[in-house]
């Protein structure tokens, strides 16, 4: 019993830390598979990403560092929110926004920019986990579909929108197939974020609360975006009309996914890191270089 | 000629059935059991069918002509009897196969053409939208080979290539008929079941839509069971024909035969009263 909240660590009780806990290997022995498991009441309103904290607070223990991101960012208000519950139901965690010092990542809709470490795993808040709902009501039929990896209708889903559209239209939640069998929703993060559960070093784990499902993409495991032969899975592309790469407008950086906004003042369109702490590392890192090189001027 | 299908004292009940259901029921009673209220659907009900040839089935509302193709299109789980498919020197045992075996069967195999439109197809995507889920069940990945493949069908079927991308509550019932074939034939499935294709279409939509069959059985030599009420389309279409009433078959033949020479009395009176 925690003596500052008058919980038990970890808010949960152990028994229900117990089952997360067995349902996440279930979810590691069969990647992709959504596993049932008895969501309890947060208290937080469902669809506020229990799934997730539910998943965090049966895996965390005393020493382990913790990163809770909502969207790239470590400031908003869900991410400010869980992180407070964390700390105060867990006291001996250590909390932090550096991606690498993180043992344990809770995100919402992103995949940091950074390249996680074996050492980590990342937790995702899942408003939907079943890919095939978009087709099938019935949840029975989706059980047997998912069984059977009957999943020839999500491509006629993919069919019908390049007939439309001409491209695929799927923005997030792209169906993704794991280890050559079971199809799964990866929560609300953009495609561009897919192609990281490919092959990815750190265990990527799904939690549901209002589902009540956990998933799992365990490392090393193939990662494939539905697609058809001629019409390849690609990434949102950030070029502009003139086909340059869009870079951040606060850390100049080409290489991550951007969020747009209109700048209130000129009303032009501006472009800046969704990912935080990528953005502030690579602006550390330009301030280094700039050192270095008034450095060099000044010995030169 | 080489054997596709043969069926083997098929039965069907619904309802939790007695020792006594097939005793009280049969073609000169009923079909209800009048022991344990059981529908007997189906009994006893053994056929054999040929490559290329079209079997028809005729029988009034409620003679069990319709459950027969349903079970082996695996839509509804027979209460007895054995089928077995022939297919490339493999004998494969209907009743015997898994979910997903039946699954498999049913996308490379064979092709159903309901009478309900709305059974065969997803009003919700285009009508080539419809041909390309029948394609991707059966494996094809490849976004334009199964555009061009559903334009080739959807022509061969006569529905004009630009509506290939409407919706088929946009079209008339002659023409959702059309799709529904063009799914069913889409795989090159050696055996067609076609339910009541032409029931609730006018006579000259009924005409092409029968000359379309007849067509496709001589260009692909496609086998087919066609469940039919209208002698007409039993005449135009079928070689060889299973009448049934109250889930009995009770005349079984050659067409001509049956048509021209009557035994069982009711037939004769079904033969009598078309014209």
């Amino acid at each position: 019993m925690s003596k500052a909240s008058g919980y038990p660590f970890g808010f949960l009780d152990e028994y229900a830390k117990k089952e997360v806990r067995r349902s996440v290997l279930k979810a590691i022995a069969l990647p992709g598979y959504q596993v049932p498991y008895s969501s309890r009441e947060m208290p937080m309103g469902r669809g506020f990403g229990t799934g997730g904290l539910q998943l965090t607070l049966s895996l965390i223990g005393p020493g382990e560092t913790l990163k809770v991101i909502d969207q790239g960012s470590d400031d908003s208000v869900n991410a400010v929110n869980l992180r407070a519950f964390v700390e105060m139901t867990c006291p001996d965690i250590d909390t932090t926004t550096r991606t690498e010092e993180a043992t344990l990542i809770q995100s919402r809709h992103r995949i940091p920019e950074k390249e996680l470490s074996e050492k980590q795993v990342i937790v995702l808040q899942v408003p939907y986990p079943d890919p095939l709902t978009v087709v099938e009501p019935s949840e029975d039929k989706r059980k047997t579909m998912h069984g059977e990896a009957d999943y020839s209708r999500l491509l006629v889903k993919l069919y019908e929108d390049i007939v439309k559209f001409d491209e695929i239209t799927i923005s997030h939640r792209y169906p993704t197939r794991i280890n050559g069998y079971y199809i799964l929703d990866p929560s609300p993060i953009p495609r561009f974020d897919v192609p990281k559960m490919h092959q990815s070093k750190a265990l990527i784990l799904f939690g549901a609360g209002r589902e009540k499902k956990i998933y799992a993409v365990p490392p090393y495991s193939e990662a494939e975006p539905i697609a058809f032969e001629d019409v390849p899975f690609r990434v949102e592309n950030f070029y502009d009309q003139q086909g340059n790469r869009l870079s951040c407008a606060r850390c100049g950086n080409q290489e991550s996914f951007l969020d747009e906004f209109i700048d209130s003042r000129n009303g032009k369109k501006v472009y800046q890191c969704s990912d935080i702490d990528w953005c502030n590392e690579q602006l550390r890192l330009r301030k280094e270089e700039n050192m270095k090189e008034l450095v060099r001027e000044k010995n030169s | 000629m080489k054997k596709i299908l043969e069926v083997e004292s098929f039965s069907k009940v619904y309802g939790r059935g007695c020792l006594h259901c097939f005793d009280q029921t049969g073609a000169e009673q009923t079909n209800i059991c009048p022991s344990c209220k059981s529908v007997v659907a189906a009994h006893d009900v053994s056929f054999s069918l040929h490559q290329g040839e079209i079997l028809g089935i005729m029988g009034e509302s409620g003679s069990g002509k319709s459950t027969v193709v349903k079970c082996l299109y695996f839509d509804e789980e027979p209460t007895a009897g054995r089928a077995t498919f022939f297919d490339n020197g493999h004998q494969h045992s209907l009743f015997d196969l898994n979910n997903a075996q039946q699954r498999h069967m049913k996308n490379h195999s064979f092709g159903m053409v309901y009478q309900n439109p709305h059974l065969g197809l997803n009003f919700d995507i285009s009508a080539g939208g419809n041909i390309a889920e029948r394609l991707l069940m059966y494996g094809d990945n490849h976004y334009e080979k199964i555009r061009s493949k559903a334009r080739g069908l959807l022509s061969r079927t006569e529905v004009l290539p630009e509506r290939m991308d409407a919706i088929p509550k946009t079209f008339s019932g002659g023409m959702q008929q059309r799709v529904q074939i063009a799914k069913a034939l889409a795989t090159d499935p050696p055996l067609l079941f076609l339910d009541e294709v032409t029931t609730g279409l006018d006579l000259s939509v009924q005409a092409a839509i029968l000359d379309l069959i007849l067509e496709i059985q001589q260009e692909l030599n496609t086998a087919m069971i066609v469940v039919t009420h209208d002698l007409g389309v039993i005449r135009l279409l079928a070689g060889r024909t299973l009448v049934m009433k109250y889930g009995r078959v009770i005349e079984s033949g050659l067409t001509d035969q049956i048509l021209e020479d009557p035994q069982h009395a009711y037939t004769q009176r079904l033969v009598a009263s078309a014209l």
